[in-house]
């Protein structure tokens, strides 16, 4: 088993939860160890109940884990809520003035901190939270040194004052601890490495930074805000037009509109807006005018719940606008990948002038992962596709000297110049058009041209395919079980087919991060000889199952799904395929034991 | 990125603005006089037909990209306005117009018409207004008068009209005016204003439609219609004069500019990300240092 340790901070909304997880990230970072946080939240500014997971360790962590080390509840409710779901060997620190514990299983440490004669209450009300994290840290061998580090920056903008008053309350916590409770059996060593920490968001963001994007747009949608938050704090170093618009049938217009004269743009947003942007991503399509918009997945239908995750725009995407066109649609398979996939899918849409869309959800968008700064590349190689930018000939009469912006290739990708061009004026039409671009649909309507428009758009679907990898099988072959899954259960599925393993159940992964183009043959070549096969998804109906059944007619031996709002966690894997493996079923829905 | 190529100097004639193809509109048609205008405006102003980008949504009026001789974009049912600006923030450089019907930009399109005209896009949005639906074979339009009988309301229209120079002066629009088709040279007037305004300019056009129109035709219009350019105390500086003169219907039905005000910055000028020049000419990538901050934010 890996080496990790997971922290649960827990409270209402406004009671500051993110603070201490947001020093606690920063320090496990600075000594080198890997992290993965996710933060179970509702759609309330002030009140309900948020618990934030943190998982650390030396090595990489791939999702929050099955087990909590050390419970910070910051209100009774907290209390109540996940105190029995700790084991033995874990640790429960409180606000011994406010909360009681409730009954704890045998061996864990109950850690009552005494916060009014360790800090003065009255002027400190977040106090509780210092105290917990400095006494967190103390119990889990790490130096003060580094915790007086992190907190001098976070409040050196308000004085001196407010520094050393914070610095204060982090001792007496670390002191306190330090003489009246036990150690962590195993501390947490350190490594030379140094690890930026980032959310999905963030990292779509900056990779569409380093992709050239030049033209942003949103409309604030949860879990996709923060795409925009980043970028519109950073547009102006970063060269970036940001706006906010109106709506997403805005949004994805104004986005075509910007791709269209000739910069690389991009938009985000959830399953409802993308509902919105549907039939702009046929004019995409259409006027053959590359754009990448980002679906942060959300739980649905509908307004759905806000702020949880799924997996159930899958056939959203495959369905999205009228008429068949070719598309791209990938789906990152973690934090990391969210940065690298963007400059991936730029150069895809702009070699083939269509659509492209980046399936996340709200486990990657808001989760947050330590990355190696080496893995944020920003120089990535950029392919602007055949794209004419400066005019190449002066025809007479600076008319359009016989370009035709649909010209019918072999490719089925014609040269793509941009309005402001000398000697290639012409009109982009969602009409259907002839090669010059001129109107088929209403009064030339011609179903020999039509014909020939339709085949030259989708024989761009060919390159495409060949332009994309297949997904390949991870882990050692002929395996007791395969595991299957789609872009954001990666990491979970990886740590399931460990558990599996050293459980005696050799288990192999089958990660799928391009939806479009699928590879159907690939992956029944390599799910032919597989002994038992599992789709894992975060859907209720089994969306990617459905689609690779109707692509290739391939069906698996089981089904694992969950839909509740809450990700995976590895023992519902481990567990369901257990279940399965026992014949007591082929679907497994795995119960969230959390309460948030 | 940058076009690099100087094309010499040359005198735009009505043959370069020429489309491929004739239009399509039903002989008559308002829309033919409003082609003819810009064509005629582009022609004055002596602006090259590939620095113009003339982007429309969905209807018969919005055709007219593909009757113009000068980039064109002919984008969804009332989408134009967004489209448009995100060309126009894309490449500041070009001259955007963006035409279309009453249906496209009032009704479908109404919301993107309502905030680019806050946000000043500089553009000039000629709406060729028929009052009723004509592609779709003569339904009611956000502008058909109260009582109007079509297909969609055989009883007679019972929704009252929106009132788009109201409409647009309330929005912020920075240039409001109304030209009608069959005033040929003070729309071309009108257009050339338009054009020149830094700032969104907004036109409605009396554009009869001569098949499913039978109320508001040309013989309806002419005696009507009264140029505010010929009363020498009117104005267009004046925002509560525009909207009062803005309301007035019936026997007397103000043409002309309305209203212009020159200080409002447009959306562009505002924006610092623009400061070193369009952006479709940065084709840097970010600068080492920059990222390296991006990322040490992080650490």
């Amino acid at each position: 088993m890996k080496h990790t340790f997971a922290i649960g901070i827990g409270g209402a909304a406004g009671q500051g939860v993110a603070t201490p997880g947001d020093i606690f990230a920063k320090i496990f970072s600075r000594r080198g160890l890997h992290l993965n946080a996710y933060n179970a939240y509702q759609s309330i500014i002030r009140g309900g109940h948020t618990f934030l997971t943190i998982r650390t360790g030396p090595e990489r962590v791939t999702n929050m884990g099955d087990r909590l080390d050390l419970l910070i509840p910051l209100n009774q409710d907290a209390m109540h809520r996940h105190l029995g779901l700790l084991t033995d060997g874990a640790a429960c620190i409180y606000n011994a003035d406010t909360i009681k514990p409730g009954a704890a299983a045998k061996g864990v440490a109950l850690c009552p901190l005494p916060v009014s004669k360790l800090a003065d209450i009255t002027r400190n009300k977040v106090a509780q939270n210092t105290l917990a994290v400095g006494a967190g840290l103390s119990m889990m061998g790490i130096g003060f040194q580094a915790l007086a580090e992190v907190l001098t920056e976070q409040f050196k903008k308000k004085g001196d004052a407010v520094v050393s008053e914070n610095l204060g309350i982090a001792r007496a916590g670390y002191d306190y601890a330090t003489a009246n409770f036990k150690s962590f059996a195993r501390p947490l060593p350190m490594t030379e490495n140094r690890y930026a920490v980032l959310s999905g968001n963030i990292a779509m963001a900056m990779g569409g930074t380093a992709a050239g994007v030049k033209f942003y747009c949103a409309y604030p949608m949860s879990p996709s805000t923060g795409v925009l938050h980043w970028m519109a704090a950073h547009a102006r170093k970063a060269g970036i037009m940001v706006r906010q618009v109106e709506d997403e049938i805005g949004v994805v217009n104004m986005a075509i509109g910007a791709a269209h004269a000739g910069v690389r743009s991009m938009c985000a947003t959830s399953g409802g807006g993308f509902a919105l942007m549907s039939e702009g991503l046929g004019m995409s399509a259409m006027m053959e005018t590359p754009v990448v918009v980002i679906d942060c997945q959300r739980a649905g239908p509908s307004t759905g719940v806000p702020t949880k995750t799924e997996q159930g725009d899958l056939w959203q995407m495959l369905g999205a606008a009228f008429g068949d066109y070719p598309r791209l649609i990938a789906a990152p398979l973690d934090i990391r990948d969210c940065f690298k996939i963007i400059p991936e899918i730029f150069n895809l849409v702009d070699r083939f002038q269509c659509p492209g869309i980046v399936l996340c959800d709200l486990l990657l968008s808001e989760g947050r992962l330590s990355v190696d700064p080496r893995d944020l590349d920003f120089n990535p190689v950029i392919d602007r596709g055949e794209l004419i930018t400066t005019a190449s000939f002066v025809s007479p009469g600076d008319g359009n000297g016989g370009y035709k912006r649909y010209k019918i290739t072999e490719s089925g990708i014609s040269p793509r110049a941009i309005p402001g061009v000398p000697g290639y004026v012409h009109t982009a039409a969602t009409d259907e058009h002839d090669e010059d671009g001129v109107l088929i649909s209403d009064e030339f309507t011609n179903p020999t041209k039509r014909r020939a428009m339709m085949e030259k758009r989708m024989r761009k679907v060919e390159g495409i395919e060949a332009a994309v990898p297949p997904p390949v099988l991870w882990g050692p072959r002929n395996t007791d079980i395969t595991l299957i899954g789609w872009g954001s259960t990666k990491g979970v599925i990886e740590e399931a087919c460990e558990i599996l393993t050293e459980q005696g159940i050799s288990a192999n992964q089958l990660q799928i991060r391009w939806l479009v183009p699928l590879h159907g043959d690939v992956i029944v070549d390599i799910l032919k000889d597989a002994r038992y096969t599992i789709i894992v998804e975060n859907n209720y109906s089994g969306q990617f199952a459905r689609y690779l059944r109707s692509e290739t007619s391939y069906t698996p031996n089981g089904y694992i799904r969950k839909y509740d709002g809450e990700p995976f966690m590895p023992h519902h894997i481990v567990e369901a395929v257990k279940e399965q493996l026992s014949g007591k079923s082929t679907l497994s829905v795995p119960a969230h034991e959390i309460m948030v | 990125m940058a076009t690099t190529v100087v094309v010499p100097p040359k005198h735009l004639a009505m043959a370069d603005l020429k489309g491929k193809v004739d239009p399509d509109w039903c002989p008559g048609c308002g829309d033919f006089g409003v082609l003819a205008a810009l064509q005629k405006a582009l022609i004055e102003l002596q602006i090259p037909n590939h620095n113009v980008v003339t982007i429309s949504g969905i209807g018969c009026s919005s055709n007219l990209p593909g009757y113009i001789n000068t980039y064109g974009m002919h984008t969804l049912h009332g989408r134009a306005l967004a489209v448009a600006t995100g060309v126009k923030l894309a490449n500041h450089d070009l001259t955007i117009l963006v035409t279309g019907g009453d249906g496209d930009g009032f009704g479908i399109g109404g919301n993107h018409f309502v905030h680019t005209m806050r946000r000043n896009v500089d553009l000039l949005y000629v709406v060729m207004d028929n009052q009723i639906y004509g592609l779709t074979t003569g339904q009611t339009s956000p502008t058909s008068r109260i009582g109007m009988k079509t297909k969609s309301m055989p009883l007679g229209n019972i929704e009252a009209p929106v009132n788009p120079i109201s409409l647009a002066l309330a929005a912020g629009a920075t240039f409001v005016a109304r030209g009608f088709s069959g005033e040929q040279k003070h729309l071309m007037e009108l257009i050339k204003k338009g054009i020149q305004h830094k700032g969104f300019a907004f036109l409605d056009v009396f554009s009869p439609c001569v098949t499913y129109n039978h109320d508001n035709t040309y013989q309806w219009f002419r005696p009507r219609v009264k140029k505010l350019e010929d009363d020498s105390a009117y104005d267009p500086s004046d925002w509560v004069g525009a909207m009062e003169k803005s309301l007035l219907w019936g026997e007397d039905i103000p043409i002309g500019k309305f209203f212009e005000r020159t200080d409002v910055p447009t959306l562009h000028a505002a924006e610092p990300v623009l400061n070193p020049g369009p952006l479709v000419q940065n084709s840097a990538r970010i600068a080492p240092d920059v990222a390296r901050s991006f990322v040490e934010e992080l650490m």
